[in-house]
């Protein structure tokens, strides 16, 4: 059962990483608007669109 | 400012290239799963070659379905929308291509090693040694890709999406390591590092992880990014798909000894993971409604496009597979659930509901747009979806009958308190009807997956390829301009330091699971005196068990319920399994646990059974093994398997494998062949069936012969 250290030390490393990049995505920003990143997502079809004159999406 | 807008090329062949392999594996996938499921009513099938036999091609149907079907979906996926969420084309064009074409050519190698016996018997990491390093090498060119994508991204808010991406890619690969660590004996077979219970805990926290970090992060993932893409509006609730996120990561990877329940594993790790479990509740459904919600006021839209259609039952799917997963995580549940169909079932609800739907719905939202036309037939997507989502319920619902039905026939006891069903086949021979429903809803999803295939081709026929899209963005600012804020300037310098604090972790990772194993080693002493390493045909029997994958139909975990103890003697004690490498507890009862087989038996009956099963068993379900009659055993390669079998920590004597080990091997052998003959069974001494009975005698005998065990009643 002394694997248990094993999986424990490499389940809390993956942990870790995550809380380091959680505190990251915090501390750098990425939280502060939570309303327009999911409205931007959906524009860049705009850009597509310009280069394909004879679309047929609508 | 516009003055830094840039012109720069998303990069669509390599979407393309892994659309079409998704198509492909996918079909092969599933039609080696109809060849399983074929068998299981009508063993035959098989048309009695070894190399097609249900104990090999269970695990090519799971793998090509998990890593070639699903794995080229969510890279198709990742590789369309990683690149437009970041206005950025992929980092290196070299590194798609190396992902696209290693991750085929490991695809290939498993349609080949699998069937040929080369497995190393943990489910979903089957595939042996050199496949192994393979896979590592191209998730790291994948990783490598990914990461260097986002740090070269013109959109500085990272979309919720990317963060699934990022956790796949990072949690796979140290679950990968870990649960791979093998020593090898051939130039393809090794074995586990780990022992048996062990071995079983290392498995299962990878085999859980593999369901939540490759079938499960990546398609959330792309669930965000390709649904509000086609329902045209944006996501519920954006603070919920972030919370969504990061409780999911959080809470997943504790949740691996649910699928231990009642098992040699201790008390409370199963405890820890049965709680986590039932905290993913809450994530899951977050992450099912908000996906559900975001359809709210656009139902018109579900109703006229195929591609919501499906995206609708996939999310549906996911929330019914994410309540379910918790509830069979409960121990009373699993008491009846675990070694049934209804795992099968529940597994099949993901598969085919949350993955295989997404994944439609994707490559018709995909082809008109990298093809630059219309879907060919919309009224051809929506047989599709009605024929695949009928042949999902013809193959859910019958086997979940079948699996209730197996665990309360399991357990019946008649008033009088003796087994209602004694005689394990008449439990199987009762739910054999619902395999035969199961292979007609297989089929039906079949049936839709050509449609689609066809669809898709006629779609690319019409329409013309746009190998790049153009696009335009500006890029992020290099260093603060006079009235920038100074955070920006931070984040930028901080961002290479997070990255190389990333790899210094995975290194540390990489050093702790190299040296941990060896001190692990040191401890595998016995508990129970009586349990003694295998004998050198043992060993070799025990080889062809794992070849053969007996495993798949046939668990060696006796569990401590009255129902079990009657049934198979007692159950299966920690101690028993620490010369198992690999542990060989199963997953699975198509056939009687075989924890304490050895002695119930004589060797005759055996050779029978194994020459023909439905010779001593009538009814009997179970594949004919008549090469093992008459292949002969492979004894020069002796040497080696005890020498790595020493080097993880089987305490055979020095010298033994020279000499000593053959003799012994040659007199049990003789043994074996004598006793065989008072059976009226005449067989030379030197064929594989040999080796198979010794092992199948040694089963569970180790704690009979100990004087001592009487402390455990």
């Amino acid at each position: 059962m002394s694997v248990i250290i094993l999986l424990i030390l490499a389940s809390l490393t993956v942990a870790l990483v995550f809380l380091g990049a959680f505190i990251w995505s915090v501390r750098s920003g990425q939280y502060e608007d939570t309303l327009t990143p999911s409205m931007r997502m959906l524009a860049d079809e705009a850009d597509v669109k310009k280069s394909q004159p004879n679309s047929k999406l609508k | 400012m516009n003055t830094n807008v840039e012109t720069f090329k998303y990069d669509n062949r390599i979407v393309r290239a892994f659309g079409i392999v998704t198509v492909l594996w996918g079909i092969v996938g599933m039609l080696v799963g109809m060849l399983a499921a074929v068998q299981l009513f009508f063993p035959d099938a098989n048309l009695n070659l070894q190399f097609i036999t249900f104990g090999r091609i269970r695990p090519l149907h799971t793998n090509a379905v998990i890593f070639a079907f699903v794995g080229n979906g969510m890279f198709m996926g990742i590789y369309y929308s990683l690149q437009r969420l970041c206005k950025a084309r992929m980092f290196s064009d070299f590194l798609s291509w190396f992902n696209f074409w290693g991750w085929q050519l490991i695809i290939v190698s498993a349609a080949i090693t699998l069937p040929l016996g080369f497995t190393t018997s943990k489910e979903y990491a089957e595939l042996e040694w050199p496949v192994d390093i393979a896979i590592a090498v191209v998730w790291v060119a994948f990783s490598v890709n990914l990461f260097g994508t986002i740090a070269k991204r013109r959109e500085k808010h990272m979309y919720v999406a990317i963060w699934f991406y990022i956790a796949t890619a990072i949690t796979i690969a140290v679950l990968h390591i870990v649960n791979s660590m093998e020593m090898p004996w051939s130039w393809m077979k090794s074995y586990s590092m780990y022992a048996g219970v062990q071995d079983a805990l290392v498995q299962w926290w990878y085999g859980h992880n593999a369901v939540a970090f490759f079938l499960t992060t990546p398609y959330l993932g792309l669930m965000y990014y390709f649904l509000p893409k086609a329902a045209n509006r944006p996501v519920f609730s954006y603070r919920l798909s972030i919370i969504h996120f990061w409780a999911l990561v959080f809470l997943y990877i504790w949740a691996g000894p649910h699928h231990l329940l009642y098992s040699a594993l201790p008390d409370w790790a199963q405890s820890l993971g049965m709680v986590f479990s039932l905290m993913l509740i809450a994530p899951s459904w977050g992450g099912m409604l908000n996906g559900l919600l975001t359809l709210r006021g656009a139902w018109d839209k579900v109703r006229q496009d195929p591609v919501l259609k499906f995206m609708v039952v996939a999310v549906t799917a996911y929330g019914m597979a994410t309540l379910e997963g918790p509830l069979l995580s409960i121990k009373t549940v699993n008491s009846l659930s675990h070694y049934t169909d209804w795992t099968i079932a529940h597994v099949h609800v993901g598969a085919l509901g949350w993955n295989g739907f997404l994944t439609f719905s994707m490559l018709y939202y995909l082809w008109p747009r990298l093809y630059r036309t219309n879907l060919w037939s919309t009224k051809m997507a929506n047989y599709h979806f009605w024929i695949g989502l009928l042949g999902m319920m013809f193959y859910a619902i019958p086997i979940y009958v079948a699996g209730v039905t197996e665990g309360l026939m399991w357990k019946q006891f008649t008033k009088d308190g003796f087994l209602q069903y004694p005689n394990f086949l008449e439990t199987i021979v009762q739910v054999v009807p619902m395999f035969k429903l199961r292979a007609v809803g297989g089929t039906l999803y079949l049936v839709g997956t050509f449609l689609m295939a066809y669809n898709l081709y006629r779609t690319a026929k019409a329409g013309q390829f746009e190998p790049d899209t153009e696009a335009q963005a500006a890029a992020l600012a290099k260093a603060p301009v006079g009235h920038g804020k100074p955070s920006w300037h931070r984040l930028l310098e901080g961002k290479p330091l997070f990255f190389t604090v990333l790899t210094t972790v995975s290194i540390l990772v990489g050093g702790l699971i190299e040296i941990v194993p060896m001190f692990l080693i040191q401890q595998n002493v016995p508990t129970i005196a009586s349990v003694k390493p295998y004998t050198p045909l043992e060993v070799l029997g025990r080889d062809i068990y794992i070849r053969e994958g007996c495993l798949g139909c046939h668990s060696q975990m006796i569990r401590p319920f009255r129902s079990e103890t009657e049934r198979y003697g007692e159950y299966s004690k920690a101690g028993e399994f620490v010369y198992d490498h690999p542990f060989l507890w199963g997953s699975e009862r198509k056939g009687p646990d075989l924890a304490r087989e050895g002695g119930k038996y004589p060797d005759a009956w055996h050779y029978n059974h194994m020459d023909d099963p439905r010779s001593t068993s009538p009814g009997s379900i179970m594949p004919r093994y008549s090469w093992l009659l008459t292949q002969k055993l492979d004894t020069t390669s002796l040497p080696a398997r005890l020498n790595a079998l020493r080097k993880v920590g089987v305490p055979y004597p020095a010298g033994f494998e020279n000499g000593p080990a053959q003799n012994d091997l040659q007199a049990q052998a003789e043994k074996v062949a004598a006793d065989l003959k008072q059976g009226s069974v005449t067989a030379e001494p030197d064929r594989e069936i040999i080796a198979l009975i010794a092992y199948l005698q040694r089963l569970g005998t180790d704690i009979k012969s100990a004087p001592a065990t009487t402390a455990a009643k």
